[in-house]
């Protein structure tokens, strides 16, 4: 990759984090540069690992639903619903109707901060120094407004419990989520308007980070960024799990795999979200908000093992819990989308040059306190 | 003793699908799973270890789905002995590539060493580290801050060690 | 000492204005503090937001939040810091140039936060460096920030330029970067920033 064969250059080696504006939080890559080009890049994790599993094996089932909320900490609900489905699947408890339909319009709503702000953080790397969070910002802080008068918290929301929700919507909160679904896809026309044809974007994104189908099932990525890459694998149509199957959207899947690919796979995610918001909102049925039959109090789990799997809006969340039939998990481990989607960043990175790693990372779209727990 | 695909397809409609298999047999177990045309398991979502302390034993559990025929979970459950020298097991990463950041955290957090791996170190603790913190047996260092109404397991502790006030800051008070 | 009000106003009619030099230089210094970019956690989110258009914390002069520690003069410390970052957060804060103040945002950064019985998790902050200003909240409010900034602002306007810190011959000018140990960061603490409260 050196310019010329003739003189004799050194690699230079270069430690990017733990502490830089474009790491998203406490992650080290240590790359080994050619001039520009990356030749070598090893990521360094653990700067945030705040032993969230040992904490699961001390504390009561429901009372380890708060740190959950703490792994991927933009998206509380649906790290909420990924526990709770896990623990109902070991335990055999069925989820009443309109707990359902609550369940999905949280996970949707969260499936739209979390790209809105994902692609914002995508541009702001590209250059275009935080304008595209700011747009991606303002629609956010009305979801979260709504999170936090059905739940009390903006982002902690803790609001999901083993047999439905902790809280019931009423109709104020329903015109609210009515109301933030209306304005979104004035939201994203004038966002693609401004920056899907925009030609740095373009130069920038097209063919950087390419990573192959097969590849990208080898290596267990899942979410937007497999999708991007061509593999039709929706864990909402294939595990069906919810009320998912009464609703009618597509999955958007991309072709090339590239930077670009992944920034568009988000967009239309946010347009088949604000449709299934559509569906959910309308359709809602009454009915109790929390199975009745649950005791709370000392809630025990039979013993076995379980793996429970939900579409988060950064990959499979996956929770595989082993119980002895106590208050307690014996184990507790936590299947993070972030950690697995960065197995084969170096692949992607290798031949381009630094300030494309910059940008394929931010298109994994990592949180650290899921890839570090 | 590799299985068949029927006993595979049985399993399947269990409730929680497991199938335990020896040290030896692993690697090719796996490359069963994942060549044969009729199971096609192309996907390891989930590896993890658990320990066991009781039955003295550590077990790594693979989690496996298929993207192409969309079935699934299979979990694969492999043993090893508790002490740290004979903790080891072949790696599957060679067989899916996902498996590389989780087997070197169970490495990390539990001593289980994966024979194949291409590159084992730790992951998330800082490499001068020597103990494996998950084991059931780990006792954490007291470094907790004084602790005005000390209850339960703080309280236990901070007895056996002479204080509640941590050590390390008696030391420095001297 | 105090200028007489009624001269101060006169002067004050004709455009000159008297007020003594710490008053200009605590004014200045404390409506253009800089942070530096330095999220750890959840709360980093919650400063982020702070930083947007709702809560916009340019209003307070601290919108430029610098990537070099070295143009910074505050260091916000927003969620949980752990053992292995722990010698980063105080190499940072040294190659700070004074005067610098560090805000400990959330409960993590205050005393370890929801977090406590954590094997790599530090239990506050302020067992390495001096903190300024704590806010508590899990994760705080971005109005707490705002909140947090003022009395930051005011603890500023109210410090003698005889009597801080930088300016002391004795006080260190470099805290000690602690090492990761076998089982712990050696040291777990500087004693001389964190003290035991009296009993």
């Amino acid at each position: 990759m050196s310019a010329t064969g003739i003189i004799e250059t050194q690699t230079l080696e270069v430690s990017l984090g733990p502490q830089h504006p474009s790491t998203h939080g406490v992650f080290r890559m240590d790359v080994v540069l050619d001039g520009e080009y990356v030749v070598k890049l090893k990521p360094v994790m653990g700067y945030l690992h705040r032993n969230h599993e040992q904490i699961g094996e001390k504390i009561a089932w429901l009372a380890n639903m708060p740190y959950t909320d703490r792994l991927d900490y933009f998206c509380s609900m649906t790290n909420n619903w990924a526990y709770a489905l896990a623990v109902e699947k070991m335990a055999g408890i069925k989820v009443p109707e309109r707990a359902e339909y609550i369940r999905v319009i949280m996970a949707e709503l969260t499936r739209l901060l979390n790209h809105a702000c994902g692609i914002g953080f995508l541009l702001s790397d590209c250059g275009a120094w935080f304008t595209p969070v700011l747009y991606g910002l303002r629609e956010r802080e009305l979801i979260l407004d709504f999170f936090e008068t059905v739940s009390g918290a903006r982002m902690m929301c803790n609001y999901m419990r083993f047999g439905g929700v902790r809280v019931d919507l009423d109709d104020q909160m329903l015109a609210m989520a009515r109301n933030i679904v209306a304005r979104w896809p004035k939201f994203l026309d004038e966002f693609e308007k401004l920056m899907t044809e925009n030609e740095v974007l373009l130069a920038r994104t097209q063919r950087v980070g390419i990573l192959p189908r097969e590849l990208a099932i080898n290596a267990s990525i899942s979410g937007p960024m497999a999708r991007a890459s061509g593999v039709e694998y929706d864990i909402r149509k294939v595990d069906k799990y919810g009320v998912y199957d009464r609703f009618d959207f597509r999955v958007p899947v991309g072709e090339t795999g590239d930077v670009f690919d992944r920034f568009m796979i988000r967009i239309l995610e946010m347009r088949e979200a604000v449709k299934i918001l559509e569906q959910a909102l309308s359709d809602i049925p009454a009915g109790p908000f929390i199975a009745p039959e649950v005791k709370l109090r000392n809630f025990k789990v039979p013993a076995g093992d379980g793996y429970g799997r939900i579409e988060a809006p950064k990959g499979e969340l996956g929770f595989y819990l082993v119980s002895e039939g106590g208050t307690k998990a014996y184990r507790y481990h936590v299947r993070p989308p972030s950690f697995i989607n960065l197995t084969i960043l170096e692949d992607m990175c290798l031949g381009h040059k630094v300030a494309d790693a910059v940008i394929i990372l931010g298109s994994v779209d990592i949180v650290l306190g899921e890839v570090d727990r | 003793m590799i299985p068949t695909v029927e006993q595979i397809r049985e399993l399947l409609s269990a409730k929680s699908p497991a199938l335990l298999v020896d040290g030896g047999e692993l690697l090719a177990v796996a490359k069963f799973l994942k060549n044969d045309p009729q199971l096609q398991f192309d996907f390891c979502s989930c590896v993890t270890a658990v320990d066991y302390i009781k039955q003295d034993c550590i077990e790594v559990v693979y989690h496996l789905y298929s993207v192409a025929l969309k079935h699934g979970p299979l979990a694969l459950k492999v043993r090893a002995p508790r002490a740290l020298e004979q903790c080891r097991v072949p790696s599957l990463t060679p067989v899916w590539r996902g498996c590389e950041y989780q087997e070197r955290e169970a490495f990390d957090l539990f001593g289980v060493k994966f024979d194949g791996h291409s590159d084992l170190r730790r992951i998330l603790m800082w490499d001068e580290f020597v103990v494996h913190p998950m084991r059931k047996d780990y006792v954490p260092p007291m470094d907790y801050e004084w602790e005005p109404t000390p209850h339960g397991e703080t309280l236990t502790r901070a007895k056996a060690q002479g204080g509640i006030v941590p050590a390390s800051a008696l030391e420095a008070k001297k | 000492m105090a200028v007489d009000p009624k001269l101060q106003s006169e002067l004050q009619k004709q455009g000159v204005f008297v007020m003594p030099v710490e008053f200009l230089y605590n004014w200045s210094r404390k409506s253009s503090v800089w942070p530096v970019q330095f999220g750890l956690a959840c709360c980093a989110i919650e400063m982020i937001a702070a930083a947007a258009a709702r809560h916009d914390i340019a209003r307070f002069g601290a919108e430029v939040f610098r990537a070099s520690p070295r143009q910074a003069d505050l260091m916000i410390v927003s969620g949980t810091v752990t053992k292995k970052m722990a010698p980063q957060v105080v190499r940072l804060y040294n190659q700070m140039p004074e005067p610098k103040y560090v805000i400990a945002m959330g409960a993590c950064a205050i005393s370890g936060g929801p977090f406590k019985d954590g094997y790599n998790v530090l239990k506050g902050v302020d067992r390495f460096i001096p903190v300024d200003v704590h806010i508590p909240g899990c994760p705080p409010r971005p109005e707490a920030l705002l909140h947090a900034l003022m009395t930051l602002q005011e603890k500023i306007s109210k410090q003698h330029l005889n009597e801080t810190r930088w300016y002391d011959k004795d006080a260190p000018a470099e805290y000690p970067v602690p090492q990761c140990g076998a089982h712990d960061l050696e040291p777990p603490v500087n004693p001389e920033v964190w003290d035991l409260p009296k009993k």
